[in-house]
């Protein structure tokens, strides 16, 4: 088993020993532009967080028409998920294909078709929110054209992705890009059905929805759910799945655990979406088979979990000192807080104080700002030296970026934690009379301060990122001078 | 096992058909069901599809992003039902396309809210909901007294969705374009409107400026009709049980 893990199961080991005079030419271009594009969106999405954080807290700063809570909610949401996470996603699938099939991208022109066809997406969706061209989907907001436009920008990818599957020199094909073509085929099922809508006509930018009331909610959060499941999830644990042993320079811990973790986890994942519909309308043995499947996925999540974090052992020194470990370690470590409160959030008793409130923003953010968000920065700050052959400009701001990070989401969950439970105590609270306590506004205005607190929170996150492009900035413009030095923060770094 | 898996992970095509399987069946067993059992939607007196108005008001709900803040969908929980009415029933929201039950209350759940507050109220509260609720975070909504409906395609709007199989019968497509004037017009020859939208319906002007057909006037009529379809004194919630648990 652990020979497998390592001659299949461990990219890093047959590219690293060949070395590099016998390495095949990768297309490591493209990879930057993605690169880049991740760190410019990270930072407008988290820019526009902390403004509609700060909206809330002070309502004075809504800006009516374009700039309202209503319209920026979808820009912040879409900025991050598929701005940042979708130019992290493409970018470190193209990266790892390459790598671990040791050839080439099947096609450069489909390549950077999808780059700039993905760029081109999100532009036509976040000037569509702020104009007000939505569809009132959550995270399915743009309307029918942009919807459109991103078939055919992901059908593209997919071509691209499995053909280079199949024109690898590998036997196998490494776990990592198991998880990545899981993510690419299923968001293209996912997004398909549940933005199937009929335009009012081809003149307007309006359309409606194939499914109404009950179904399109069914739809929705079936699509909603998963858009977390493999965009959130499966892509990102294809990047850990990389990333996490080529820093740690060890093999995945268990390649019998990786077979199970996958099938286990694309296959449970897909009936969870009823848990965000507890105790509506939606028929009660759909959301009770929603609650089910949730409580079973806590296993294959934590199967995950363990497999990227026990492929330390032997090596548990390195996170010491390597601050890119430790990012993606601290990663892992959300990821498993994320999908223990998941399945707990989606029993019934506990959804229904929990659902509509802010503990629901807290637990997503402890997903993405923790899980997301660093496992992005560790992979980023592997690949940048990597692409443009150097090192790391500063190994110690990188340590300020992981720690500044750290207590944002520490205070952005923690209030978020006690705004949400507070919220949903209040709403149901009853005096000895038997009425209900409070008015619905004097929960509104309990909710200040913890509002305040998050936007504190966010700026932290913020300024972490931007410590990362400074960094990163740094880092490129020095690239070419200390070139001969390649790959020498893995060595300074352990 | 392993080795069995090794096919798998030998051949990509293969790898990708078992994939698409794998994460086809839950959403199958999930999804197809809700389109044939006929207990999905309960059977109820009193839904309607929305006027040409409403249909515009629900529009402008749709893109200030309501639904970001305000659900609408009141859960058969004690205090809920005392705090919003009846819990909401799946044929209340049959003809949204797409559903509005929105995920998140930073504001009240508004399932329920029609005929709760006057005109007037409403109007102010979009104007300023400082003025009237002063520890309100609700942004402003001033400018919709002062937009007027954009109504060039409600015709074509109404028609997209009698394709899609909402029951508009073919004059309300024809008459949309009137019917949408209509409703703010009281002192008008209401017959063929009351006859395609039934009684109910209310016929005001709803922003205070009867000169002007806004996006208050349209976003108004859609809150007043929020929840306001189904009699609930007569409402029978399990049919199957018959007259006794009536009321």
């Amino acid at each position: 088993m652990t020979d497998l893990a390592v001659t299949d199961g461990g990219a890093s080991q047959p590219i690293a020993a060949t070395g590099a005079s016998a390495r095949p030419r990768y297309n490591d271009t493209l990879i930057k532009y993605f690169t880049i594009a991740t760190l410019f969106w990270g930072v407008a999405g988290f820019s526009v967080g902390i403004l509609i954080a700060a909206q809330m807290a002070f309502p004075h700063l809504n800006l009516e028409p374009y700039l309202t809570f209503g319209r920026l909610r979808p820009l912040h949401t879409s900025a991050v998920i598929f701005a940042f996470g979708g130019n992290a996603l493409l970018g470190t699938s193209y990266h790892v294909v390459q790598r671990t099939c040791r050839t080439r991208l099947f096609s450069d022109k489909l390549g950077w078709f999808t780059f700039w066809g993905y760029q081109a997406f999100i532009l036509m969706a976040g000037l569509g929110y702020v104009f007000g061209v939505t569809q009132s989907l959550e995270y399915a907001e743009p309307e029918w054209y942009a919807d459109l436009w991103l078939a055919i920008v992901w059908v593209a990818y997919l071509i691209n992705y499995v053909g280079t599957l199949r024109q690898r020199q590998e036997k196998h094909i490494y776990v990592a890009n198991w998880f990545y073509m899981g993510f690419i085929v299923t968001i293209a099922i996912l997004h398909i059905v549940n933005n199937m809508a009929l335009p009012v006509s081809l003149t307007s930018v309006h359309s409606y929805s194939a499914w109404s009331g009950v179904q399109s909610a069914m739809i929705q959060w079936w699509y909603g759910h998963n858009a977390v499941a493999f965009f959130l999830t499966a892509g990102f644990l294809g990047m850990m799945y990389y990333f996490v042993p080529k820093q740690a320079n060890r093999p995945i811990y268990s390649y019998r655990l990786s077979i199970i973790h996958f099938w286990s986890l694309i296959f449970i994942y897909m009936w969870a979406g009823p848990h965000h519909l507890i105790y509506t309308s939606l028929p009660d043995w759909a959301q009770t088979l929603g609650m089910t499947f949730s409580i079973m996925l806590w296993m294959p999540s934590w199967g995950g979990m363990i497999n990227g974090m026990m492929s330390l052992s032997g090596a548990w020194h390195k996170l010491r000192d390597d601050p890119v470990l430790q990012f993606m370690i601290i990663a892992l470590a959300f990821y498993g807080m994320a999908t223990f409160e998941g399945p707990l959030l989606s029993i019934k008793a506990v959804n229904s104080l929990s659902h509509y409130t802010e503990w629901t923003i807290g637990h997503v953010h402890a997903g993405v700002l923790g899980w997301n968000g660093f496992i992005t920065f560790g992979a980023l700050y592997y690949l940048v030296p990597n692409l443009w052959k150097t090192r790391m400009y500063s190994v110690k701001l990188i340590s300020v970026h992981l720690w500044v990070a750290t207590i944002g989401i520490v205070l952005y969950i923690t209030s978020m934690w006690v705004a949400g439970i507070m919220q949903g105590l209040m709403w149901r609270a009853y005096n000895e009379m038997g009425f209900l306590t409070y008015s619905f506004v004097e929960t509104v205005q309990a909710m200040h301060i913890y509002y305040a607190i998050r936007v504190l929170g966010g700026v932290l996150y913020l300024s972490g990122a931007l410590v990362m492009v400074y960094n990163v900035w740094k880092t490129i413009r020095m690239a070419p001078s200390v070139a001969a030095e390649a790959h020498a923060l893995k060595s300074e770094v352990a | 096992m392993l080795e069995k898996h090794a096919k798998i992970e030998r051949n990509s095509i293969l790898l990708l058909i078992l994939t698409v399987v794998a994460v086809s069946i839950g959403g199958i067993v999930e999804i197809l069901p809700l389109f044939r059992m006929q207990m999905t939607i309960e059977k109820v007196e009193g839904v309607r599809p929305y006027t040409p108005l409403e249909l515009a008001g629900q529009e402008i709900y749709k893109r200030e992003g309501c639904t970001t803040c305000h659900s609408q969908q009141v859960r058969p929980l004690r205090d809920e039902q005392q705090r919003y009415g009846h819990y909401s029933l799946a044929a209340e929201s049959m003809y949204d396309r797409p559903f509005v039950w929105g995920s998140k209350r930073t504001g009240p759940d508004l399932a329920r809210v029609g005929g709760k507050y006057s005109d007037e109220w409403h109007v102010a509260h979009l104007k300023n909901p400082r003025d009237v609720v002063p520890e309100s975070i609700m942004p402003t909504y001033a400018f919709l007294a002062d937009t007027l409906v954009r109504d060039a395609k409600i015709t074509q709007k109404v028609r997209a969705l009698q394709k899609l199989g909402v029951p508009y019968t073919d004059e309300m497509v024809t008459e949309a374009g009137r019917d949408l004037q209509l409703q703010t017009l009281p002192d008008e020859d209401l017959a063929g409107f009351r006859a395609r939208y039934g009684e109910k319906v209310v016929v005001r002007d709803f922003d205070g400026n009867p000169n002007r057909l806004t996006e208050m006037d349209a976003l108004v009529a859609y809150l007043q009709k929020l929840g306001t379809d189904v009699d609930f004194t007569t409402y029978n919630p399990d049919y199957r049980i018959g007259k006794t648990e009536a009321k």
